[in-house]
């Protein structure tokens, strides 16, 4: 069961280009659509931003956050076949020690965010996954940590 | 299916090969002499494109700003970056391996053609001639590679873009097959028109010797003559003066004079100018309509080089458009004979003109007089606005040229590093601005100096060193514009510029540039130049300086007349004021004229609508537009809508406008950060924010309504972000 459901999460993150990240501004939830990519042993979500954005500050001050990917299609059949993942932990800066080899993976599957990721004024950061929480099938619920 | 040769080609490979190598293919099959040919089909185009995540590139590109608010200039960025995207891209090696060998194979060592054929180019609606790049005489697997990455890349041209989102076309849908063909290095070629466009029952042809990219570029001035349609009977024959000639050379081609004996006589006898029209008359049997044919001989064979329909007038077609956007294009010599009109005639003629206007007694003019002086000077301000948009915005192309061939030859990771050559030592608002920066330091360095500029003492201040300094400047620059606003006192509003920038520490007048990297001196650029080439650089990075130059200083020549206007309209405005106290100031400039030319006149001055007071319930919190001027700068904000704004900006604050005017440079150097609303990396403001080294953001739509002077903003000249942190209250 775990293998499979692993996959499960493996496939709905390698399947979509965007996730709904939210973060906390104070005491109000804040969210953004944001392109990432998610390591193999999905210990880790890879996300990019720069620095003079809200996103950015609430991290800063809160580093936990929880973070959204889903596969809708926007019609009825999502009841039914859409697979929504969220992930709980905490984002930081990727370290310059492993910058290089995050870089790579991050633009392996966004290529053309070459100029942004790049810029003095953006910033990778690395949400280090705890748990992920499953929802299928309409009302079925499964969790794991990592 | 990446090649397929012409002979092979059939008509469910239109779609595949494009319309001029689907054209050739059918001239082929009719036994017209075309010369050997290979078609580069559109899935390698697409395969390159998703292989190497150019599509989305492009896409990312395209969609940075909405094109119809993007400014020509702000296109001529778009096109500039995606033809750097594809230099830079390595073909994928399936890709790479199948063309390869697929072209070896079959032309070797000999010299090609290297042609665009787009999908949709050149049918009977709508022609795309001059809009897509071809190069000739390109030798070699490697050169002819790079040549095709070159002719896809300029599906995405400034001109192509604009001409297709003209037409309707899908943008997102357009795919570009090649023409590889063999290059005849033809003695006399020319163009053969079915049917003349003046008169349907003549036909037409134009002829040059040597090759005729020059007759198609409008370089060399073609022979032409007209023939009548039904039988090819000669009616008339122009003479060209004929003084250049396009040769091959050993990469490419050059423009040579011609041989004197040559010039003497046409380029093509009777019997030649028969065999074109016949030639004329098979493709126009082969495709059942009327044809525009470029043809070639080489000793005594007359080659067909392509062919395409003419192309019928559709009213939706924008004519002016198309040639507006192939004017911006220029070739070098083309530029070059262009700079020798600009610099030669043009430029003295503004400078004339001004300084005659300058010097005129308008007190002495009655008001009569007054009123045709107006007149005059609105004509003459008129005349030069078209000069500009006809030589200087076109000349403007020269260092855009300069640009590409400079990232063709290195291929830089920033497609603007380019620029960095073409700093010039001096530019008129520069060097205002340093004269400006050297009356400050003396009232920064003296107490004194500075408390009588407070009392308003400009003009009496005691300080030889100052007042030789101010002598000097009002001298030179005593016509900015900005200065003699209506009622004000000029030296007043200069006294506040002066005292705000000896508020600025001296360091802060010169930043440098930010840049981390290592950049390239004119030596090193020109050593990656065979001696062949070498002078051709050279040429080249001397007119791109002249351009770069140029794109500052036109506007103050242009500038410099449209003051002497305002000045004759302004003291017509003032004579005005006892007869109409409360409204002269409102009047429009013919309502000044008229009242000038006739006592009895009474303006009628319109109303203005009432502007909505209702307060938005919605703000801007992060804009977009193009990363100008590298780094971050946050401050608050100061809009200028009127020129009085420029006399209260402070240092520090965030300088927001419609445009940086070269007029009004002289507060760039107060500025923690530039916005503006008018877009481009190369336009006067982005220019002047990186020679201060201050972070610039252009091409934000609305920027001078959705920032409020007060709001604190930070500028992000690395992304093109201003974010609007906290609203005033």
């Amino acid at each position: 069961m775990s293998q499979e459901l692993k996959k499960l999460v493996q496939r709905t993150l390698e399947s979509q280009h965007l996730g709904v990240l939210a973060t906390l501004d104070k005491k109000n939830p804040y969210e953004n659509l944001v392109a990432f990519v998610s390591t193999k042993d999905l210990k880790n979500i890879i996300f990019s931003t720069a620095v003079y954005t809200r996103k950015y500050a609430n991290l800063r001050a809160f580093p936990h956050v929880s973070f959204l990917v889903d596969t809708r299609s926007n019609s009825e059949k999502d009841f039914h076949e859409c697979v929504a993942v969220t992930a709980l932990g905490k984002a930081r800066e990727v370290r310059k020690e492993e910058q290089e080899k995050i870089l790579h993976l991050y633009l392996k599957k966004h290529p053309y965010l070459e100029d942004f990721v790049k810029s003095p004024s953006c910033r990778l950061l690395n949400i280090q996954v705890k748990k992920y929480i499953i929802v299928s099938e309409f009302q079925k619920v499964l969790e794991f940590s990592v | 299916m990446f090649i397929l040769p012409v002979e092979e080609v059939r008509e469910n490979h239109r779609l595949l090969v494009g319309g001029k190598g689907f054209a050739l293919a059918l001239l082929w099959a009719r036994d017209l002499n075309v010369p050997k040919a290979v078609c580069l089909t559109v899935e390698a185009y697409r395969t390159f494109l998703v292989q190497t995540g150019l599509d989305k590139k492009i896409l990312m590109e395209i969609h940075r700003k909405s094109l119809d608010n993007a400014r020509w200039e702000e296109m001529w960025d778009t096109a500039l970056r995606i033809r750097n995207l594809f230099l830079r891209a390595k073909f994928p090696k399936r890709l790479e391996h199948a063309l390869r060998e697929g072209i070896d194979d079959f032309f070797h060592e000999t010299p090609v053609a290297v042609r665009s054929s787009a999908l949709g180019e050149d049918s009977a609606q709508v022609s795309f001639a001059g809009i897509h790049e071809s190069y000739v005489n390109i030798t070699g697997i490697e050169n002819i590679l790079k040549y095709v990455k070159l002719v896809w890349a300029s599906l995405w041209s400034d001109a192509a873009i604009l001409y297709r989102k003209e037409l309707g076309l899908d943008l997102e849908r357009s795919v570009m097959a090649v023409v590889i063909q063999e290059f005849v290095p033809g003695d006399c070629s020319g163009v053969f028109f079915g049917k003349n466009p003046m008169d349907g029952a003549q036909s037409v042809v134009e002829a040059v010797y040597g090759l005729n990219q020059g007759l198609v570029d409008g370089t060399v001035e073609p022979d032409r003559w007209i023939l009548r349609r039904t039988d090819g009977k000669v009616l008339s024959h122009a003479s060209a003066l004929r003084t250049k000639v396009i040769r091959p050379t050993q990469k490419g081609v050059s423009l040579v004079k011609i041989d004197p004996k040559k010039s003497q006589v046409a380029p093509l006898s009777q019997k030649r100018v028969q065999a074109v029209f016949i030639l004329g008359q098979k493709a126009e049997e082969s495709f059942g309509r009327p044809q525009d044919v470029e043809w070639t001989f080489r000793n005594m064979t007359l080659y067909t080089l392509q062919s395409r329909p003419i192309t019928t007038d559709r009213e939706d077609q924008p004519k002016d458009e198309k040639s507006w956007y192939l004017s911006l294009r220029r070739s070098l010599t083309n530029l070059h004979e262009l700079r020798i009109r600009i610099e030669k005639h043009s430029i003295p003629r503004m400078i004339r003109e001004s300084e005659t206007m300058a010097k005129q007694d308008l007190l002495g003019l009655s008001d009569k007089k007054l009123a045709g002086e107006i007149q005059r000077r609105k004509k003459i301000f008129a005349y030069w606005v078209d000069v500009y948009w006809k030589e200087f915005i076109p000349f403007a192309h020269g260092f855009r040229l300069f640009g590409q061939v400079y990232n063709d030859k290195i291929h830089p990771e920033d497609p603007y590093e380019f620029v960095e050559l073409l700093r010039p030592k001096s530019m008129f608002s520069l060097d205002r601005n340093r004269m400006l920066q050297d009356m400050a330091a003396l009232i920064k360095l003296d107490k004194k100096l500075a408390q009588k500029m407070r009392n308003g003492l400009l003009e009496d201040v005691k300080h030889p060193e100052f007042e030789k300094l101010l002598k000097k400047f009002m001298g030179e620059y005593a016509n900015l514009q900005i200065f003699y606003e209506l009622d004000s006192a000029p030296l007043e509003r200069l006294s506040v510029l002066l005292l705000e920038l000896a508020n600025t520490s001296l360091s802060e007048h010169k930043k440098k540039p930010c840049t981390a990297r290592k950049l390239m001196s004119p030596e090193q650029f020109l050593s990656k130049f065979n001696k062949e080439e070498r002078d051709y650089a050279r040429g080249l990075l001397d007119l791109g300086k002249f351009s770069y130059r140029l794109r500052d200083d036109d506007n103050i020549y242009l500038g410099n007349i449209e003051r002497q206007m305002n000045r004759a309209i302004l003291e017509g405005r003032k004579r005005l004021k006892p007869r109409f106290p409360s409204r002269y100031l409102k009047f429009s400039d013919k309502q000044i004229l008229n009242s000038l030319r006739d006592i009895k006149y009474n303006p009628v001055v319109e109303r203005s609508k009432r502007k909505q007071t209702q307060r938005p319930t919605w703000q801007a919190r992060q804009l977009k537009g193009q990363p100008a001027g590298k780094g971050l700068a946050t401050g608050f904000a100061h809009v200028i809508s009127e020129d009085a704004d420029l006399f209260e900006f402070k240092k520090g604050e965030i300088l927001v406008c419609d445009a940086v005017d070269p007029n009004m440079t002289f507060v760039v150097p107060l500025a923690g950060g530039i916005v503006e609303r008018r877009g481009g990396m190369l336009i006067h403001g982005a220019i002047i924010a990186r020679e201060y080294g201050i972070p610039c953001v252009t091409g934000i739509a609305d920027a001078t309504e959705l920032i409020k002077t007060g709001d604190s903003v930070t500028v992000d000249g690395f992304l093109g972000l201003v974010i609007i942190e906290h609203r005033k209250k």
